[in-house]
């Protein structure tokens, strides 16, 4: 009966190098809405090349981007110890080893030393992609380390920012983290020693309320999201909605509250330039 | 079911017209009671400490660059007869008090105002107090464009350096980057029955459990308490209340916080400026340190 079902429908292939793969080769630009060939958005720093959209970016390729090659990782090692013994709907600690596991790192932080340009530096640079970049005791600790080399060897400090504020899951030790690093800076700023914040998309809540803003200059890259409050936050206890563009880096440039929007590509140069500034009188 | 979403959840029963219960959670939770008890509108307020500690007040206005806040108040006063700065924010009881003095909330010119009274007193050698009962940032338009970020930010590095003898005490609800702001201080103390947390209960629950709701368990599970946050040595003291808490005896809680007072700024005035700013360094270098190598 069956004469329309055919017995042999297998098509095979079989050969597997002949296969095309092309999941994973294109992307979509959340900017322009357009499809891009990956490697091209690779090898612009994750900037769309169509509509400049900056894409987020790991910690790591941040590093390797702007500083010089033969740097050096360091810091790598703390792990957060779960103070509150937290659970939500998820434990803490279950959080953290698939962060850990995504990421490739002990937590949502990256401190290097090397060369930018001309200068020796001390870089610290944020992962958002580890629990939304947020600050707990490892973030904070870290980057109070990076502000004591700077401190010991008077290297100017440059933190790039990517982070939607303290790690709730760590309770009030997170917010403490605001204070330890703000009295650092106080003790670089004594010392005359330059400290460059970058701010990045997204950059808020504590560390915006901390070091994120206590730069001697304040940067930030084009579009980025930038505020103490979130914006759902305050859409929703104003109830009205905000307008376009509020919050965003060139909002915070025309309100005075940054020192300039930089491209990407144009970061490294920039911020040469700007230590050239700074530590050319000493 | 989507939760109410910008107010705490209302205390009127949903749908069914039943009365009002505690849930059980709510009940057994030894850190919400805590909290609505550190909000207790019966609770002496900043100001009523401060009017029954110190003597003499004389307020200083205005942060010089764009307003006055009303929901902060910076005061020239007498502590047993030594000349002081106290610095609070103010809250309201009344609806028309709530909305002048925003709730308690102070916006970034109040920090900025705070700043500026703060380096007088440090210019002339004056001990600092703060007093802390706020429930967090203010989220507003306002707040956002004129900076919110940077001027609690510049409070933190600028407090953590004042040369002049500073003890912060959180009265009420010490909450995140706000309260933080005044409490960067030689001495941070907090009463038996104030809470201090990164995040509200509210919203801790509307983002861990999308179920603002869930307010009871965000509470113990941020473990806000003195006593929890003691354990973790992220304040220096907590002051005694009287049984059943500050509001049944204002006038003994303010003898109990006025010894307090009393006791840490005589030891902060026997250190030399050096010393106390190497200590006040060393105390926020090595605040909560909760990682292994």
């Amino acid at each position: 009966m069956a004469w329309f079902k055919r017995q042999d429908n297998e098509i095979e292939n079989s050969s597997p190098e002949k296969r095309v793969r092309t999941e994973g080769l294109w992307v979509k630009c959340e900017g322009c809405d357009q499809y891009i060939f990956k490697a091209d958005l690779d090898n612009n720093q994750q900037v769309c090349p169509k509509c400049g959209q900056h894409h987020k970016i790991d910690a790591r390729c941040r590093v390797a981007n702007l500083l010089e090659p033969g740097y050096e990782l360091v810091d790598l090692e703390l792990k957060s110890t779960d103070p509150l013994n937290f659970y939500d709907v998820k434990s803490y600690k279950s959080r953290l080893a698939k962060a850990q596991q995504a990421t490739g790192l002990n937590d949502a932080i990256v401190n290097a030393v090397g060369r930018l340009g001309t200068h020796d530096v001390v870089l610290s640079v944020m992962e958002y992609a580890f629990i939304g970049g947020s600050m707990g005791s490892v973030v904070g600790e870290t980057i109070a380390r990076a502000v004591d080399r700077s401190l010991e060897s008077r290297r100017p400090l440059i933190i790039i920012s990517a982070s939607g504020g303290a790690r709730m899951m760590e309770g009030i030790a997170s917010l403490m983290q605001l204070a330890k690093i703000s009295s650092g800076l106080a003790q670089l700023d004594d010392a005359g020693v330059p400290y460059i914040s970058v701010l990045t998309d997204p950059t808020t809540g504590g560390v915006t309320a901390s070091f994120a803003m206590l730069g001697d200059l304040n940067i930030a890259e084009p579009g980025a999201l930038i505020g103490f409050a979130g914006p759902r936050v305050i859409e929703q206890t104003i109830r009205q909605k905000l307008p376009e563009g509020f919050q965003r880096s060139e909002f915070l440039l025309e309100h005075g509250m940054l020192d300039a929007v930089v491209p990407r590509q144009e970061l490294k140069p920039y911020i040469d330039r700007a230590l050239s500034f700074m530590t050319a009188a000493t | 079911m989507t939760p109410p979403t910008t107010q705490p959840p209302s205390d009127q029963p949903e749908g069914k017209a039943e009365p009002k219960h505690t849930s059980a959670a709510e009940a057994q939770s030894n850190a919400w009671l805590k909290t609505e008890l550190a909000r207790n509108a019966q609770r002496p307020y900043p100001m009523d400490f401060i009017r029954m500690v110190f003597t003499d007040l004389s307020e200083i206005h205005g942060d010089r660059n764009f307003a006055d806040d009303p929901a902060m108040q910076c005061s020239m006063a007498r502590f047993h007869g030594e000349e002081v700065l106290v610095i609070s924010n103010v809250k309201g009881r009344t609806t028309k008090d709530n909305v002048k003095f925003n709730f308690g909330l102070p916006n970034p010119e109040g920090y900025r105002k705070a700043l500026r009274v703060m380096k007088i007193a440090e210019k002339f050698g004056r001990p600092i107090f703060t007093f802390i009962d706020l429930l967090g940032a203010n989220p507003g338009l306002g707040a956002e464009e004129r900076g919110q970020g940077e001027a609690i930010a510049r409070n933190l590095l600028e407090m953590s350096r004042l040369a002049v003898p500073t003890i912060a005490t959180v009265t009420g609800e010490g909450g995140s980057g706000g309260a933080l702001a005044l409490a960067v201080a030689d001495r941070v103390l907090m009463l038996e029955n104030a809470v201090y947390s990164v995040i509200s209960p509210e919203g801790c629950a509307s983002i861990m459990w999308r179920d603002a709701s869930k307010r009871a368990m965000a509470a113990e599970a941020l473990k806000t308490t003195s006593e929890d946050v003691m354990t973790m040595g992220c304040v220096d003291d907590v002051v005694p209340e009287p049984p059943g808490g500050a509001h049944l005896d204002p006038d003994a809680a303010a003898r109990m916080l006025d010894e307090k007072l009393t006791w840490h700024l005589n030891e902060l005035k026997a250190m030399s400026t050096e010393a106390r700013l190497a200590a006040r360094r060393e105390k926020f270098r090595n605040i909560a340190q909760f990682f292994t190598v």
